[in-house]
């Protein structure tokens, strides 16, 4: 006879609680941006599609949703440069001031969002520089930077300076090395942070309120459609950027499953 | 690209080579000649500064001072990847994002041979591995990536081939195989080998002429036989093999033989197999030469005797038994016995004398370092 086991019940029934209780929002999110809606979307009117083939009659869930991308694009692009330089030379190079910018760059991972974004509007003000696109580019910038550096740094510190050295050696100059070696080898972690970074950036909302003036970003647009009701096409672009993101991770997961069985070969 | 293809290996020549790491001298005026083609080993200990001297050839390390000259051209200032010397790094450092075919084909692709794949699939023939060129290296065990590391080298046709510990990874019996495989690689391709080693069977084994360092120096130079049976300082007779060494004040000294007065004791080396000939000076016996009898030999100019004493500790080692024998006034002293059949039936505790022939001493020309090791 087995004993009757606690345990093996009560774990299973916590954990499906605990996921059913996170999905809950995001299958609200999802149906309703297939609701018929008129005025509010808050109460089921039947089944539509329009929503999904029309998103951008809503004029202003789209130009919010093009600019967060924009924002995010651009802000990804530079913030994963300089955080992989970064990285890079704080790794491998002794210098000056070294453990200084190690503890500068862990600053803006412990500031409220709330100080930082304020702090950045009054510099921004102080200089008498107009709010807008370039503001909040520069201020994601700033507060996505130390998620690049910490996530390649921990890559950098996995990479055997030993291989760079051997490419050294095998008559491949300084940067014929970090283009053919050391890229390709970081590669996985500066795409892990490029993927951070664009995550942050894109939903972020208390840095971006202080710093975008009349600039509409995705976020910001739900927060203010929400005292009057979100529009259903809101909907429609958080579950397809939702299902993009899902997309992505079931790629990376299937194709690095099937390289381990390619390799285990 | 500047560097050429060479048929044979060049000699590589190292003049006063000083190294200093902040609160340390790693390699201390070092001066080295190796000949085109030879397979030279550098033998010490770990720290002694022999992989900073390989690193300095290699480029990867710059010289505090001194000229390193290949092929009579002083290659000190040159970066690494200017230099036609090759590295066979110690964890073979393989890259693990391209194929076996494609790790070999990096240096000839750098160096913008005309048809690279080709080249590098003959390099990975003469390692026997052409039929794993598209594997990952991480899919390859660790001999069959030691000679990937190797191929991916020679392939360059390097000056100067540089071994910086290459069969540390791997276990007895392939390090073995390995060392043959080497040697015969060596040979085929004529190429002048630096190896840097801890390893002495392995200095001894593959090297034409090995170089003894310790603490950033070289303490003695010469053929492995040549070193074997003539060390020169106590260092050399400890790290290569082991020693049983004596130390006491030359007590007569003629033309033809050395003697030390140890503890009231004689013993006699020949003056040309000694380095000093006055003062206190240290003479020491390789264990393998020297013998036990259960009877007092008689007593002849030839021979050193000691004993009577006790044997201590016995060990078996396959081919031959290790006998430590503790004689009063005297210490510890190992012998080596072959296994052949007519081994005395000799137990602990037994009473023995040890003998060797006076030409089988040699005179060391400085004294171990601490009292304990004067055995």
């Amino acid at each position: 006879m087995t004993k009757f086991s606690l345990g093996k019940f009560l774990l299973p029934t916590y954990v499906f609680l605990t996921f059913l209780f996170l999905m809950i929002p995001i299958g609200y999110t999802f149906v309703f941006s297939f609701n018929d809606s008129i005025k509010s979307n808050i109460i089921w009117r039947g089944f539509t599609l329009d929503n999904w083939l029309n998103v951008c009659d809503q004029a202003d869930v789209c130009s919010a949703f093009g600019n967060s991308i924009l924002i995010a694009v651009t802000a990804t692009l530079i913030a994963t440069t300089l955080g992989t330089m970064i990285a890079i030379a704080l790794v491998r190079y002794r210098f000056k001031f070294r453990s200084a910018t190690n503890l500068l760059l862990f600053l803006p991972l412990a500031t409220p969002e709330v100080v930082m974004g304020a702090g950045l509007a009054a510099q921004f003000l102080d200089f008498g520089w107009n709010k807008g696109l370039s503001t909040v580019i520069i201020a994601h910038v700033m507060f996505t930077l130390s998620f690049v550096v910490v996530t390649v740094k921990a890559r950098v510190a996995t990479l055997d300076p030993a291989l760079e050295e051997a490419g050294r050696d095998l008559y491949a100059s300084p940067t014929q090395v970090f283009r053919r070696i050391t890229f390709p080898l970081l590669l996985p972690g500066i795409l892990a942070a490029a993927m951070l970074a664009f995550a942050l950036s894109f939903d972020d909302f208390i840095i971006t309120q202080f710093n975008s003036g009349a600039v509409d970003t995705f976020p910001k647009f739900v927060y203010t459609a929400a005292a009057r009701g979100i529009p259903p096409e809101a909907n429609v672009v958080g579950s397809a950027v939702f299902l993009v993101a899902m997309a992505i991770v079931i790629a990376v997961q299937v194709r690095s499953s099937l390289k381990q069985r390619k390799l285990s070969k | 690209m500047a560097i050429d293809f060479v048929a044979r290996g060049q000699d590589l020549e190292l003049k006063g080579i000083r190294k200093e790491f902040p609160g340390f001298v790693a390699v201390d005026n070092l001066d080295l000649k190796i000949p085109a083609g030879e397979f030279f080993a550098l033998l010490g200990p770990s720290g002694c500064g022999k992989t900073t001297t390989l690193r300095m050839i290699a480029g990867l390390e710059s010289p505090t001072q001194g000229e390193i000259l290949l092929g009579g051209k002083d290659i000190a200032g040159m970066k690494p990847h200017e230099r036609p010397v090759n590295t066979v790094f110690q964890n073979y450092a393989l890259f693990p994002h391209m194929s076996v075919l494609e790790n070999v084909a990096f240096g000839i692709r750098q160096r913008k041979v005309a048809e690279p794949l080709p080249m590098a699939q003959q390099a990975l023939a003469m390692v026997e591995l052409e039929h794993l060129a598209q594997r990952r290296p991480q899919q390859l065990s660790g001999g069959q990536q030691q000679r990937v590391a190797l191929a991916r080298a020679l392939v360059n046709r390097p000056s100067l081939l540089l071994l910086d510990e290459p069969l540390g990874a791997l276990d007895l019996k392939l390090r073995r195989q390995m060392q043959i495989e080497l040697k015969a690689i060596q040979m085929e391709v004529g190429l002048t080998f630096l190896h840097v080693t801890h390893d002495q069977e392995e200095a001894m084994d593959m090297a034409d002429t090995v170089a003894v360092m310790n603490n950033g120096h070289i303490e003695q130079l010469g053929a492995p036989e040549a070193l074997y049976e003539r060390p020169k300082t106590a260092f050399v007779a400890k790290f290569l093999g082991q020693s049983n060494i004596f130390i006491g004040k030359v007590a007569e000294s003629n033309s033809e033989t050395t003697s030390i007065d140890f503890n009231g004791k004689k013993i006699t080396g020949l003056t040309s197999r000694s380095e000093k000939h006055t003062g206190k000076i240290a003479i020491g016996v390789r264990p393998e030469k020297t013998n036990f009898h259960e009877e007092e030999p008689a007593a002849t100019s030839g021979l050193n005797i000691l004993g009577p004493g006790e044997i201590t500790d016995i060990r078996f080692t396959g081919v031959s038994n290790q006998y430590q024998i503790d004689i009063p006034d005297v210490g510890e002293i190992t012998v080596f016995a072959q296994n052949v059949g007519r081994s005395p039936v000799i137990e602990l505790g037994a009473k023995v004398f040890v003998s060797w022939k006076v030409e089988h001493s040699f005179g060391l020309a400085d004294l171990p370092s601490g009292a304990e090791e004067a055995e």
